[in-house]
């Protein structure tokens, strides 16, 4: 079968690459680019843990072949923050305790950026709804709710800062 | 979990999305957000040699509403259908509908006409659009038809699509009404184990006009004309509506399977069809 001639946008960067129409996204951005933050969890569209950005979009990248990604943007929990800059979401996850083993938390945190973007100051109850897309196995949802409120207000507050 | 191995296509119009359904024949089927595609492609439940992505096909996309007519273009994701203002004024009930669908990501790239074309018995648009009396358009080699939302489903996975046809778009005439969807499902991102769509008029103090459709209760949607005609003429009264829950009750016939046996399918969807039509009521 014929490999297909691709061109993404990933974290800023452009990438061309060849792949076969069926890899699978998530395929893509971990084994070819070397992107490993975004994990391959439940593999069927429930888990949330390969969540990317995808043109303004959280998707889940195990659902998503890479030639449907041909010319996209998309962002990854790389793309987000970096160690020793980190965004205030990550520095909120760490803060209150939002996460325990960590496998969710790239999923997490990436879908948390898009939700925050498109809902600056969310209720409580709107932040699980927006957030019911991702699971988490260890710390329960308390602690990640609680961040993502924070960074929300931090964010607001660097926000009005700035204007 | 790898697919078998498929040729990719991306047409950019109708017609040469037409012409490699044509080209391939049953060997070809068309992708829209693809999640309820490619999880059975890895599963390799589905063998596709050809994938027809219609993402850059512009025609399939939108929302127009013209006074009471609404059209909503197949490739449409539930998030669009969810955020449309106009829509949310004209047909509240599609957006109450689509909230209730899968999670947050899925709803990003879940189309209505996927959800609707599938003919998934658990998806829950095809419910909804019985409900509403919508029309689907399907584009096939030799122009467009028109088919009822109420006469498309033949079966689970059976619908009046030919292989070589798209469906294109919806249309309905959103008249207004009391309107709500209930669902009961066991968690975020599973299908119901019951669901229930009523629109319900109201003239004075008594029940002009009723609909009432039903999800994942038998191998296809239910529109019930039984249970809508219990309610017209009547001021929706307990004992309206428990013939009204009655009469749906005789119109499904559930599938025992992990969602619970058919005894307990049946009391849920009492439950959900009676919330429906009370929740509908008030609103009318």
């Amino acid at each position: 079968m014929s490999k297909m001639h691709l061109k993404l946008t990933v974290n800023g960067e452009a990438h061309e690459l060849l792949a076969e129409p069926r890899e699978l996204l998530i395929h893509v951005i971990r084994e070819r680019l070397n992107l490993t933050g975004p994990h391959i969890g439940c593999e069927t569209s429930h888990c949330g843990a390969c969540t990317v950005d995808m043109n303004g979009r959280s998707v889940k990248s195990c659902t998503v072949f890479a030639a449907q990604a041909n010319g996209a943007e998309i962002t990854t929990i790389e793309g987000i923050g970096a160690p020793g800059a980190l965004h205030p979401l990550q520095e909120a996850f760490r803060e209150h305790h939002g996460l325990q083993c960590g496998f969710c938390t790239p999923g997490m945190i990436t879908r948390a950026y898009r939700f925050l973007q498109e809902n600056p100051s969310p209720s409580e109850a709107e932040v699980r709804m927006g957030m019911a897309g991702n699971l988490c196995r260890c710390t329960g949802y308390q602690n990640i709710v609680k961040a993502i409120l924070s960074a929300a207000a931090e964010m607001n507050t660097v926000k009005e800062a700035a204007e | 979990m790898i697919p078998a191995a498929f040729e990719y296509h991306r047409p950019t119009d109708l017609a040469a999305a037409l012409a490699t359904l044509g080209e391939f024949g049953d060997e070809a089927r068309v992708v829209a957000g693809g999640h309820s595609l490619i999880p059975m492609m890895k599963l390799r439940m589905a063998e596709i040699g050809h994938v027809v992505d219609l993402q850059d096909i512009a025609d399939l996309k939108g929302i127009r509403i013209d006074g009471t007519a609404v059209w909503i273009g197949a490739m449409t994701t539930q998030h669009e259908l969810i955020g449309h203002q106009g829509l949310a004024a004209a047909a509240p009930i599609l957006r109450e509908t689509a909230l209730q669908i899968a999670d947050p990501q899925v709803r990003y790239v879940g189309t209505i006409g996927g959800n609707v074309a599938n003919g998934d018995p658990g998806n829950d648009m095809p419910a909804l659009m019985q409900c509403l009396d919508a029309t689907f358009t399907l584009a096939g080699p030799n122009g467009s038809r028109e088919v009822a939302a109420r006469d498309f489903y033949e079966g689970a996975y059976v619908t009046l699509r030919e292989d070589d046809e798209i469906l294109t778009g919806i249309r309905f005439e959103a008249t207004g009404g009391g309107q709500a969807y209930e669902k009961q499902k066991r968690k975020i991102g599973d299908y119901a184990t019951a669901a229930a769509a009523a629109i319900l008029k109201k003239d004075g103090t008594s029940c002009s006009a009723a609909s009432i459709a039903m999800t994942n209760l038998s191998d296809m949607p239910v529109w019930s004309k039984a249970a809508g005609d219990a309610l017209v003429g009547t001021a929706c009264a307990a004992a309206d509506i428990d013939a009204a829950v009655a009469a749906a009750l005789g119109d499904i016939s559930p599938n025992a399977d992990n969602r619970g046996p058919v005894e307990f399918k049946r009391h849920v969807a009492g439950i959900i069809i009676r919330r429906a039509i009370e929740q509908a009521w008030a609103r009318a």
